[in-house]
This record gives structure tokens, C-alpha cells and sequence, in this order.
């Protein structure tokens, strides 16, 4: 399988504060991987450094062989490619679900108004928003803003999605909602990567796991081993405090 | 023209007699407020993005500051530590003659620049000083309400592979918008009373009218108030259609 992420010797810090202290970890073309870690560990860090939101210490990451650290690369071409949820939605709030959907690919892909309008209505269909299109974000649900918020990544046609903890501000009763469209976004061979609590998620979607601890990679393998043979130390503490 | 009395004490036909002078400048008050919350506005938005400038890398980083923020910081700072009054005359007596001037003018010289000293040199002087005087405040408000924004805001734009100045047309501006306009009206209001003060370089807005009444008549209650009056009507005129804007823009909002 073709390579879509490859992280090497990546390190962030701020000031003093070391939060990634070289990651080396890669990512196949389809693949789902889950990462796992207690708060703090430098899981969404690295998870911004993959699209640039994050500028890296030292190390490099590719995407698709393009090194997005590197100053020379056009990172707003190289975001179309990648699409990415927050923890915290960050829907526009000025602008209706559809026109939160439109926007992007009508400034960026120039898509005709109508031709926008079609791929968001068929996204909101997918995602189960659809009723909800000429609402504004305040009026939605938690879970339903996380879909749109899906739905507007999507849009952008990427060829990966990047997950910051998509599900940790819900109410629990939606969480299923959201999780339920990932998986089936998985299984439709998009390539993932999820930085995520949910570990029965991660258990069941995940081609791999990565766990995370005080800016290390630990440990890595497929959920089965990871979750039910650890080999390190730590990842078995973590573990026995989460499952 | 005889005395009418309203009242029995406001002698209403001197208003009468000099209404041409007070509709004349009144259309000047309004229009010299317009052009300054216009020029001031731009002027505001594109100083307060230069004091928000930054980049990533050097040599770029290093040009943002010593190039557009230092430059801005101390326009904001100079025109809001020193008085509007101050300003007025510095321009009209100072800057403009350095300017426009019939020997050796910078911009215009010969008769060109006599010309336009005569006709025009108070009301070029005066909208100048209040455009760079409301051009400081203002992009205090563009600064603090494009501040105001949630960083999430911009990283989901930018994540969408929206460039910085599209993030910030598309997704900062219109938000910040919102939030900006109680101020921008308050300020379009000192601007409006502001101008008032033109009248000192001799520019015949309504203040100027009043005073010319004042000194034909030596009464002052009549054109005093009159002009406190249509003041404080346009203020209010102000006031409403900011508040209509303000509905207008609210949409979406969490409140």
C-alpha cells in the first residue's frame, strides 16, 4: 500500500516545555489509525503538525511525499488535501450549514454556487443533517454540528481526515452519532487518522493504534494486540485506568 | 425683518434670516462626517491589520515589525495621546502649507495650489486631521474585535486550505464585524460631534454658522441651540441606524 503520512524525528516545544520528543510513524493509504494517550501526552500536537496548523521544532513530516514543514511548500494547497475535525467544531456562526459547506470549495476549488450547493446537500444526506441545511450552527445540536463539521471537511473532496477528539465535548448521547459516520467514512477507505478517548472506537474501527505518552511514541500495533497483549509498561498503566 | 419672539424670548427670525447659512452648514457637518467614517474606516482596517501583522520565518517576520507594526503603533499612539484640536491646527497651519503651497509645494505648487488653498484649504486640512484622528481610534476597535475571534475560527479555515487574507474576509472580518459596530457607532458619533471643531480653521460647517449668527447679533441662546439641536438629531439618526445594522448583522449569533 501506498505511503499517505510519514512522520520522522518530529519534535515540538514551546519554550521549555517539550511536547513531542521525536516521532517516527507512518500511515498507509486507507488505513484508519487511532491515537491513543493520557492528556497532555502530545496526541493532538502531532496531529497539527500534519497539516501545518502546528509549526514542527525539528523533524519532518510528508504527506503524500510533499514536506509540509518546509517553507517552500504551499500549505494552502497542500490543506485541500487534508481535512480536519475539531474537538470543538468550530463551525462559522455567521454563515448557514450549507454556506459553512460551501464556502471553501467555492473560494478555493471556484465550484459554481450550484455545483457547491449539490456536493453539500448530498454530504448533509450522508452525515443525516440534511433538514438541518439553512440553520445556523447555534441551533444545532452538539452531535449535529460535529456531522456538519464532517460534512464541511469533506467537501474539500481530501484525501486524508485528521480527528482532534471529535467526540470529547459531546453529551454522551451523541456521541454515537458522530462515531457511527466516521466508521462508516473508514470503511469507505478514507484515510484516517484519530486522535480520540473512545477507545471502544478505536478497538473497533482502527487498522492501528499509536500510544502516546509524554511526547513518545510507545507503542503501536493492531487493536487487538495493543489493547489486549501490551508489551510496555506504560501503555498497560494507561490501559488498566481507561478499559 | 422684524422680531418674532417664540416664547418671548427666542428671537426666531434670526434663524429665519440665516437659514440658508445653517442648511449649508449642516449638509457640510454631514457630509465631512460621512467622507471621515468612510476614510477613517479603511484607514482603521488597514492599520489595525498592520498591527496584527506576523509571519512565520524571518526575513518576513522582521519586516512585519519594523515595516507595518512599529510604523502603525506609533501613528495609533500619536493621534491618540495628543488633542483633535491640536491636530487641526498642526495640519491646516503646519503640514498642508508644507504641502500645497504656490512656490514649492510636495504635492501641488503654482496656481493650482493657491487655488485650492483659497477654496478648499479648511476643508482639506479639516477632513484630513479627522480622518487620520478617527482612523487611529477605529483601528483600535478592528484590532480588538478581530482579536476577539476564536483561534479555532482560523485554523478551521485555514484547515479548509482558505488563505490567511480569504480566512480573514471570509471568516474573521464578518464575525468581527458584529462585534465592532457598537464601537464604530460611538465613534461615528464623536466623529460627527468632532467636527465641530473645524470651525476653528474657518471651515463653514454648523458650528461656524453658529458662531457668524453669535457675532452678527450678539444673541446666543438662538444660534446655540439651534445647532445643539440639529446636533444632537443627527446623533440620534446615528444611533438608530446603527442599532438596525447591528440587528441586521446578529444573525447566528449565540445571544
Amino acid at each position: 500500500m501506498a505511503e499517505a503520512i510519514r512522520v520522522s524525528a518530529l519534535t515540538k516545544h514551546y519554550g521549555q516545555l517539550q511536547v513531542l520528543r521525536g516521532i517516527d510513524c507512518a500511515v498507509a493509504d486507507s488505513e484508519v489509525v487511532c491515537v491513543i494517550g493520557p492528556s497532555g501526552s502530545g496526541k493532538s500536537t502531532l496531529l497539527r503538525c500534519l497539516n501545518g496548523l502546528e509549526a514542527a521544532s525539528s523533524g519532518q513530516v510528508l504527506v503524500h511525499g510533499v514536506p509540509v514543514h518546509d517553507p517552500a511548500t504551499d500549505l494552502d494547497q497542500l490543506r485541500t488535501e487534508i481535512g480536519m475535525v475539531f474537538q470543538r467544531f468550530n463551525l462559522f456562526p455567521h454563515k448557514t450549514v450549507l454556506e459553512n459547506i460551501t464556502l471553501a470549495p467555492g473560494v478555493v476549488r471556484r465550484l459554481t454556487a450550484s455545483a457547491a450547493r449539490d456536493r453539500a446537500e448530498l454530504l448533509l444526506r450522508k452525515v443525516g443533517v440534511l433538514d438541518k441545511r439553512d440553520a445556523y450552527p447555534n441551533r444545532l445540536s452538539g452531535g449535529q454540528q460535529q456531522r456538519v463539521a464532517i460534512a464541511r471537511a469533506l467537501a474539500m473532496q481530501p484525501r486524508i481526515m485528521l480527528f482532534d477528539e471529535p467526540t470529547s465535548s459531546l453529551d454522551p448521547e451523541m456521541v454515537g452519532e458522530v462515531l457511527a459516520v466516521m466508521q462508516t467514512l473508514g470503511e469507505e477507505g478514507m484515510t484516517m487518522v484519530v486522535v480520540t478517548h473512545e477507545m471502544a472506537f478505536a478497538r473497533r474501527v482502527a487498522d492501528r493504534v499509536l500510544f502516546l505518552d509524554q511526547g513518545q511514541l510507545v507503542e503501536e500495533g493492531t487493536p487487538a494486540d495493543l489493547f489486549d497483549q501490551p508489551q510496555e509498561a506504560r501503555t498497560q498503566r494507561f490501559l488498566s485506568k481507561v478499559l | 425683518m422684524e422680531p418674532v419672539l417664540w416664547f418671548g424670548w427666542f428671537r426666531a427670525d434670526i434663524i429665519a434670516e440665516y437659514g440658508e447659512l445653517f442648511w449649508r452648514g449642516l449638509g457640510m457637518t454631514i457630509g465631512v462626517t460621512l467622507i471621515c467614517i468612510v476614510q477613517g474606516s479603511l484607514l482603521g482596517l488597514l492599520v489595525g491589520l498592520a498591527r496584527l501583522a506576523d509571519a512565520r520565518h524571518n526575513p518576513a517576520k522582521l519586516l512585519c515589525r519594523v515595516l507595518l507594526r512599529w510604523p502603525a503603533s506609533i501613528y495609533v499612539s500619536f493621534f491618540r495621546g495628543t488633542p483633535l484640536f491640536v491636530q487641526i491646527l498642526l495640519i491646516h497651519f503646519a503640514v498642508l502649507p508644507l504641502l500645497v503651497n504656490p512656490v514649492d509645494g510636495l504635492i501641488v505648487a503654482g496656481d493650482a495650489a493657491r487655488e485650492l488653498k483659497q477654496n478648499y484649504g479648511a476643508l482639506v486640512s479639516g477632513v484630513l486631521a479627522l480622518t487620520l484622528n478617527a482612523g487611529a481610534y477605529i483601528s483600535e476597535i478592528f484590532r480588538a474585535g478581530i482579536q476577539s475571534i476564536d483561534r479555532g475560527q482560523i485554523e478551521a479555515a485555514r484547515s479548509l486550505g482558505l488563505s490567511f487574507p480569504r480566512t480573514i474576509y471570509h471568516v474573521v472580518l464578518p464575525q468581527a464585524f458584529r462585534r465592532m459596530l457598537p464601537p464604530l457607532g460611538n465613534n461615528a458619533i464623536a466623529l460627527l460631534k468632532d467636527s465641530s471643531l473645524i470651525s476653528a480653521i474657518g471651515l463653514a460647517e454648523l458650528a461656524y454658522a453658529a458662531r457668524t449668527v453669535a457675532g452678527a447679533y450678539s444673541r446666543y441662546w438662538e444660534p446655540y441651540l439651534t445647532i445643539s439641536l440639529m446636533y444632537w438629531l443627527l446623533t440620534l439618526a446615528l444611533a438608530y441606524g446603527v442599532r438596525r445594522l447591528e440587528i441586521r448583522y446578529g444573525r447566528g449569533d449565540t445571544r
